[in-house]
Formats: structure tokens, sequence, C-alpha cells
């Protein structure tokens, strides 16, 4: 994942300096994820038991919600209360596709992720009319209005919701391990794309958004235009995710698909693994993961430590734990750039052009 | 006379730059001393951690006898420390009333009131409900000096009150400065612009790139010394003296 | 006749919805903060005092004069513990550390109270009414439209007259400036907070007189009062009460239409106010 750089436009590349991206330690951590990676892969066949697959398959999803919300209030700085609406939509979708219009699951799933990202598009328009923290409760009141329209909705179980039915039929190995598959490749597909995304153009315009905000002003449409992306990809991935979790439970009702708790799991993921980052949310989505398996039984005394933690990661740490390990120095998943005086590498100087 | 303020070999620093090197100066008690150098040079830094904005990371500032080096800027206006900042950063929707009573908000006893200030400016008794928002300059200026004194400070520090201003409203303002200065109140003042400050001030002391190059008695120097020192051009007769 | 009614309901329901939402108003006016905490703490205020009363039997009324003391702390504790530090790392801190409070807070609740729902009594108070020819005035919604009317103007005449109110709007305006003038910005952020959520504290005592509430009730007091001082406009008290009617009117009218579409409807309100206003009602004159 190296790859030298040439900065014709820097000035500082006149001098005698060598830009590098990422460099062997991220082809190395990369080696490392590939590696878990292909053990999750295989490990169905010989590890975990078909309660610890459908488990995990909550674990990609996981997966998925940190990395696209981060996406949005790490790089986009759009901070989202409402993500459940799409979470919702996917889930409720994603029945549809399959039960009603008869798509096969896999391409159900990714269906109800492009309708969600669709759905996105007109609803950005209007809350992008509100910054900071209102922009924030006015994504929470557009998934209040799907979760209310979606139970009026005929055909969509009113309060007590809809069960998947595409699976009937189908052996129980084959469905979790069609869930399960499924799960793994979209979540490496979307950690991928975003990582992808901010390689891209729109991504050095987005950390310049997240590193100075007064330059970013004078930027505005051009701004704009990027943070509607992020939110709508981030929107798709969110749908993504429902369908996920909806395929993998087999049922969804409004309370649950629609609930503000998806919100405060994606928060304490991104913000517990570290904002901003790539590496981040995929940490905060394993240790969110573990605590839960761990925790769950004590209910509410765990959502108040969750709660408690991320403040206190918030005001003590605010990089996260990726940043309080990396320290800045260290990419999986290498964004900035690194630059070497020539022929000195080990004097090197993290520096971040955006 | 007694001194009133005295910065002590202080550095000051934005992150990694370095602003202020070892900057040492005395302000007596009733003199005017006029702070100037070019754009850049620091000015701005020192009044403000004058003030308590910015922390010194070496050094120290005494102010009537005792070291304030620690104290927060709004309890520094309670000692007598008033700052007209850079630029007046008058509140924009207070009225010019309401920005003399916020002044007066951490007030010790003192000549300076309402009145006191309506009669010194006169023009802001007129402008009183207006909105800060829609004042000109010269009326922002005049806005911000009269708030800073509602405080009744030992010290007023003026930073580039000239800044922007039609050389008429510029004389204004300073016509108002001896009457300050003897209400009690020392002053400091900052300046680009040489004549002016040259005019009120008893003593200069020039700033170039963080450091002191040039003090002295304002009737003392002379301009071609000032110049010198204000470009960093060689003066080697101004060096001796920072 | 009973769309005249819904509309009359609605105002009376709106006194409430503004006087939950002024608060938030306050918060974000003078610091930018949106306070996502801001429900959970209207319904732990609603908690309190009707635990008061379960525990000394005193009248209803009267645990106001406890339950803003306490809270009003509570707020400037949060102040100054939290959001002030937040305040340091930029606009989102304060937005994350307020919903890690809302959590918290709304599971503490309910770990402390249980899920039930609950409602301080206050006796016969809840059924009369005055009759208006056919209409029908809710005693206990009036007094809260009115509450809410005194709590707006004295706020008003509070931040325009003062001494501190006058420094809140000089900190609102350019905070260094502020610190200048010898205000000490987070004393003074922390007392804004207190104010505001004192007034929550009176809000959700009401709150918890005029309706069954539960732990989890602060989400939908959160949403109600932000759509009330979106509609209303930014940074304008007087708009936080019209947002308040407004919303309050839009819910009874919807709910006439069908029992199920009055929240629906308060929300596709605010949303149109999004798309074709959406500085607001009554936004403040906007100054440079
Ligand atoms: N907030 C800041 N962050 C970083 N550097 C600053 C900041 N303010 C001033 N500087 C730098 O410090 C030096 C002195 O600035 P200043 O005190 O404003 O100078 P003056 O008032 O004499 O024009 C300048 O090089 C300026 O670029
Ligand atoms: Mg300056």
């Amino acid at each position: 994942m190296s790859s030298t750089t040439s900065l014709a436009r820097q000035d500082l590349a006149t001098r005698d300096l060598k830009v590098v991206r990422g460099g062997w330690p991220s082809l190395a951590g990369g080696g490392v994820l590939a590696a878990i990676v292909v053990f999750l892969a295989a490990a169905p066949w010989f590890v975990f038991s078909p309660g610890d697959v459908t488990n995990l398959v909550t674990l990609f999803a996981l997966i998925i919600l940190g990395t696209t919300w981060n996406l949005m209030a790490g790089y986009g700085g759009l901070v989202s209360i409402g993500q459940q609406a799409y979470i919702g939509a996917g889930g409720y979708g994603v029945i549809k596709l399959a039960d009603v219009v008869g798509l096969p699951i896999p391409v159900a799933v990714v269906a109800a992720g492009v309708v969600c990202a669709l759905l996105a598009i007109p609803t950005s328009f209007l809350l992008f009319r509100l910054v900071g923290g209102y922009f924030a409760i006015g994504t929470w009141v557009v998934a209040e209005v799907f979760k209310l329209v979606t139970q009026e909705l005929p055909g969509f179980g009113g309060g007590s919701g809809l069960s998947l039915t595409a699976f009937q039929g189908v052996d129980r190995v084959t469905r979790i391990a069609t869930v399960y598959y499924l799960a793994l490749a979209l979540a490496v597909l979307v950690v991928l794309a975003t990582y992808a995304l901010m390689r891209s153009r729109v991504g050095l315009g987005l950390t310049a958004i997240r590193d100075d905000s007064v330059a970013a002003a004078s930027l505005g449409v051009a701004v704009r235009r990027s943070q509607r992306l992020v939110y709508v990809a981030a929107s798709g991935g969110a749908g993504l995710a429902g369908a996920l979790i909806a395929v993998n439970g087999l049922r969804v009702s409004p309370d649950s698909m629609f609930s503000v708790q998806y919100t405060a799991f994606m928060i304490f993921i991104v913000v517990i693994g570290g904002l901003g980052t790539i590496e981040g949310p995929i940490l905060g989505a394993v240790i969110f993961f573990a605590l839960q398996q761990l925790l769950d039984s004590y209910g509410t005394w765990y959502l108040i430590a969750l709660g408690a933690v991320a403040i206190a990661v918030v005001l003590l740490a605010p990089k996260g734990l990726w940043g309080l390990a990396a320290r800045g120095r260290y990419e999986v998943f290498p964004v900035g750039h690194q630059v070497y005086p020539q022929g000195s590498p080990q004097v090197a100087k993290s520096v971040d052009f955006e | 006379m007694t001194t009133l303020l005295e910065v002590d070999a202080i550095d000051v620093a934005y992150g990694d730059f370095r602003a202020l090197h070892g900057i040492t100066l005395t302000v007596a008690e009733g003199e005017t001393l006029a702070v100037i150098g070019a754009n850049g040079a620091g000015k701005s830094t020192l009044l403000k951690t004058i003030a308590g904005l910015l922390r010194p990371s070496a050094g120290q500032i005494r102010f009537d006898g005792h070291n304030v080096s620690h104290t927060p800027a709004h309890r520094r206006v309670r000692e007598g420390i008033a700052l007209t900042p850079e630029g007046r950063r008058i509140f924009a929707s207070l009225t010019v009333e309401e920005n003399l009573k916020v002044g007066a908000h951490g007030r010790r006893p003192g000549p300076w009131n309402l009145r006191t200030v309506y009669d010194a400016f006169p023009l802001l008794e007129e402008l009183r409900t207006r909105r800060g928002a829609h004042l000109s300059g010269g009326e922002q200026q005049a806005t911000a000096i009269g708030r800073a004194l509602m405080s009744n400070p030992k010290l007023l520090l003026l930073d580039e009150v000239s800044l922007g201003l039609a050389p008429v409203v510029i004389a204004d303002i300073y016509r108002a400065l001896p009457t300050i200065a003897e209400k009690g109140t020392t002053v400091l003042v900052v300046e680009q612009d040489l004549t002016q400050a040259l005019t009120v001030a008893d003593r200069v002391q020039c700033l170039l790139e963080g450091r002191t190059v040039l003090e002295g008695a304002a009737a003392e120097v002379t301009r071609e010394q000032v110049q010198a020192a204000y470009f960093g051009v060689d003066a080697s007769e101004g060096r001796e003296a920072g | 006749m009973d769309w005249i009614n819904a509309v009359l309901q609605g105002l009376l329901l709106g006194g409430q919805y503004a006087l939950l939402a002024c608060g938030l108003s306050l918060i974000f006016g003078v610091m930018r903060i949106v306070n996502l905490a801001h429900g959970v703490l209207a319904v732990a205020s609603a908690y309190l005092a009707f635990w008061l009363v379960q525990l000394t039997g005193m009248p209803s009324f009267l645990t106001i004069a406890i339950v803003i003391p306490v809270l009003a702390a509570v707020g400037y504790a949060i102040q100054r513990g939290l959001f002030n530090k937040a305040l340091r790392h930029g606009e989102l801190s304060p937005l994350l550390v307020s919903f890690g409070l809302a959590v918290i807070g709304a599971n503490l609740l309910q770990e402390i109270f249980t899920a039930d729902s609950r409602k301080i009594s206050i006796g016969d108070l809840s059924t009369s009414s005055v009759e208006l020819g056919d209409l029908r005035i809710g005693v206990f919604s009036l007094i809260t439209l009115v509450v809410a009317v005194a709590v707006i103007v004295g706020l008003q005449l509070y931040l325009s007259h003062t001494r501190i109110g006058r420094a809140m709007r000089a900190t609102k305006d350019d905070p260094e400036a502020a610190t200048l003038m010898g205000i000490d910005e987070r004393h003074m952020y922390a007392l804004a907070t207190a104010i505001a959520i004192g007034t929550v504290a009176l809000a959700g005592v009401f709150l918890g007189m005029s309706t069954q509430f539960s732990p989890t009730y602060g989400d939908l007091v959160l949403i109600f009062a932000f759509e009330a001082v979106i509609i209303g406009g930014l940074g304008s008290l007087w708009g936080t009460l019209l947002g308040g009617l407004v919303l309050g009117v839009a819910q009874t009218v919807g709910a006439q239409i069908d029992p199920a579409y009055g929240v629906l409807a308060g929300h596709l309100v605010f949303l149109v106010v999004l798309l074709f206003r959406p500085q607001g009602l009554l936004p403040k004159a906007v100054v440079a």
C-alpha cells in the first residue's frame, strides 16, 4: 500500500525530500488485517459454532456502521444521530426486496443499501439547511418520520413489523453461511471503499474541513458537495448494515430497527476507536462487540458505563484508543503522507499536507 | 516614579513558533510608553501576554508590585490592567452603552463612569443606542477605549488604535489620551505608525521579530534610529539598548 | 367546532413545548452547544419531583422550589466539569459529551425508577377546566402556558437588563473580548447553563404533572423542544414561544385527522418550515 507520490505543486518537493504514503509498517499492518480476514473466512469451517457465526454478523454490521458514521463525522464533520433512519429502511427494504420482489438475498441486501443511498439524496437537501448540533437533531427527526411512516404504510406490519420469508425452505447451515459471508464481504468492501474515498480528491478536501474549518468555510460549495457525497455514501452503508441485521435476525420491527440506540453504539464505536481514522472504528467495533458479549447481561449498567467511557474518551483522549496506541505515527490505512529527508529515513517526521 | 509594570525576559510561543524572545519592558506609573514595530514584530503578542490572554513560557510579569504571571486574564482586569485589543472587538449585538456597561463588569473604584466617558468622547453619547455592528471604525475605536476605561484601569494597553482609520479620526482619538493620563491612568500604546506614537509617548521601545532593538526617551531617539530599528537594517547604535 | 377546539388545545399544548424548549434555545444561543441531554434532564426533574412527593408527601407544586435549584446546580456542574472542557476540543465534542450524558441519564433513571410510567399527582387540577362557550380549557394547561410566557419574558428581561445578562450576551458575541472586560467566560457559561437547566427543571415538573412519563420519554422531549426552537428561529426566545405553539397546534390538528398522525404532523410541519423558511418564523435580527 505504499506509493511514492510526486508533489509537483508543493514547494517542498524542490527540496531533497521523499514523500511516502504508509511505507512498510502499513504494508505489514495491511498484511495482518488481510490474514484476519482470511482467517474469518475460513473460521466457520472449523472454529465457530452456528451461534458464534450469527453473532459475528453483528460485528460485521457494527464495523460497517462505525466506518460509515466515522466517514460522516470524522471526515465530513457531519454528526448524525439519525442514521437509524437508514438502518430501519435497509432492514424493511431487504425484506420487501427479497419477499415481494423476489430478489436473491445477497442482491436484495445490496439493493437495500442502494435504496437507502438514494433516499439520502432528497433528505440531504432538507437536512443540509441545518448545521452542527441542529443538523444532528434534524437527522433524528427524519429518523422518527421514517419510523412513523413505516408504521403507517400498508403492508409493513404496523407496530409489530415484518418477518423475512425468503429463507423459508433453505436449510439452516446454508442460510447462516450465506449471511456470514455476505456480511464479511460487505464489511471488507465498505472499509476498502471508505479508504479509497479518503485517498481520493474528495477525501483530501474533507480532511481539510476536519483540520481547518475556516479554510473549509471559504471553500463553500465544494465542501457542501463533498459532505453530501459522504452523507449519501454513509447512509447507503447504514442501509447495508440494517439489511444485514434484518436477514440475520429474520425479522424487523419499527421500535428495534429505528432505535436511537444504534446511534449510541455508533458514537461509542467511533469515539472509543478514534474519530477520523480508518482503523479506529474497526478497533472500536471489536471492543464494543467484545464488551457487549461480556456485559450484555448487566443491561442498563452496561449502557451507563458505555456513556461514561465515551465521555471520558472525548475529554481525555480525543483521538481515541487508536490515536493513543498509534500516536499518529502509524497507519494501517495511510491517508496522509510521510515526509522523509532523503537518505535519513530514521528521522522521519509525520506531516499531513492536507 | 514607581514602576507599575515590569515585564521580565518573557518568551511567548504559538505552538512551535516563538513570537517573543526574552522581552523585557518596564512602565512607570504615569508615563506613556509606545511600543512600535513592523507588522508581525510581536507587539500584539506582547500586549495579550500582559493582559493574560497568552501565557509566557519563560519569564515573569509583575504588576503593581506583585507577580501576575499566573493570574487569569479576567482577574487581571480587577488588578487594573485593561486592553483595547487590535481590531477593537466591539460586542456586535450590544449597543454602545451596553458595551460600555460590560466594560464596567470587572470595575474598580475610580474616576471613570458612563458620564466621564461620554464627556471624554462626546460622540459616544449620541451613539448610545446604536449596535456595535453598525458603528464605523472610528466610532468602534472610541467605544473600545471608553469600554476599557470603564474598568478604571491603572494601566491601559492600546493596540494599534489608528489601524484603518482616517487621519482626522486618529487625531480625534489621540486628543483624548492626555485626559486619560491626567485622570491617573498609565498608557502603553502599540503602533505601527511612528508619528502618532511619538507625539504622545514619553518613551519608545521598538520590537523586531520578537526582540527589543531600540529603547529610549521619545525626545531623544532620532527618526533615523527608529527607522533603522523598525526595518531591521543595520543599526548598531540601536541594538545596545536591547 | 372540533377544529377550533383542536387549535385551542394545540396552543395550550404548545405552551408546554415552549417551556421545554427555552433552555435548549438559551444554551445554544449563548454557547452554540446543542445539549442532547436536554430531554433527559427534563424527565429527571419530573422524577425528582415525583420522588419528593412520595417521600415527604409535600404538595406537588412545592417540589419546584427544590427541583429548580438542584437541577440548576447540576447544570452548573455539567458546564464547568464537562462542556467547558469539551468546547476546547471543537464543536463536535460537546455534542458527543451531551449524548453520552443522555445515555447515562436515561439508563440511570431506568435503574432507579424502573421503566414503569409515572405521573405527578395534582389532584383535581388535572381535570378542572373553564368553559368558553362550547370549548373547554384545561386549567392546568392554561397555567402551563402562562408560566411559559412568564419564563420567556423573564429570561428576555434578564438578558437585556441585568449585569450578568449583558455579560452573557457579550460573551456570546466574543468570548475573548469578554475576558478582557473581567468576565470569567467559564463561569458565565456555567451560569447560562444553570439558568437554562433551571427552566428545564420547571418544564420537567410541569410535564410530569400533565403526562405519564418514563425514563425514555426524554427522547421525545428533546425532539419536540428542538422542533420548537427551529420552527421559531434560532437564537430568539420569542421565536421559541411561537415555535412551541405552532408545533402544539400541528400535533393536535394532525391528531384530529387521525389520532396516529399527531406526532407525525408535528414532524412534517417542522420539515416544511425547514424547507421553505430554514431561518425559522421569527429569526433573531442577525447582526454581523
Ligand atoms: N494565533 C497565532 N498563531 C500563530 N502565530 C501567530 C498568532 N498570532 C500571531 N502570530 C505570529 O506571531 C508573530 C507576532 O505577531 P503579532 O504579535 O500579532 O505581531 P504584531 O502585532 O507586531 O503585528 C507573527 O509572526 C505572527 O505571524
Ligand atoms: Mg498586532
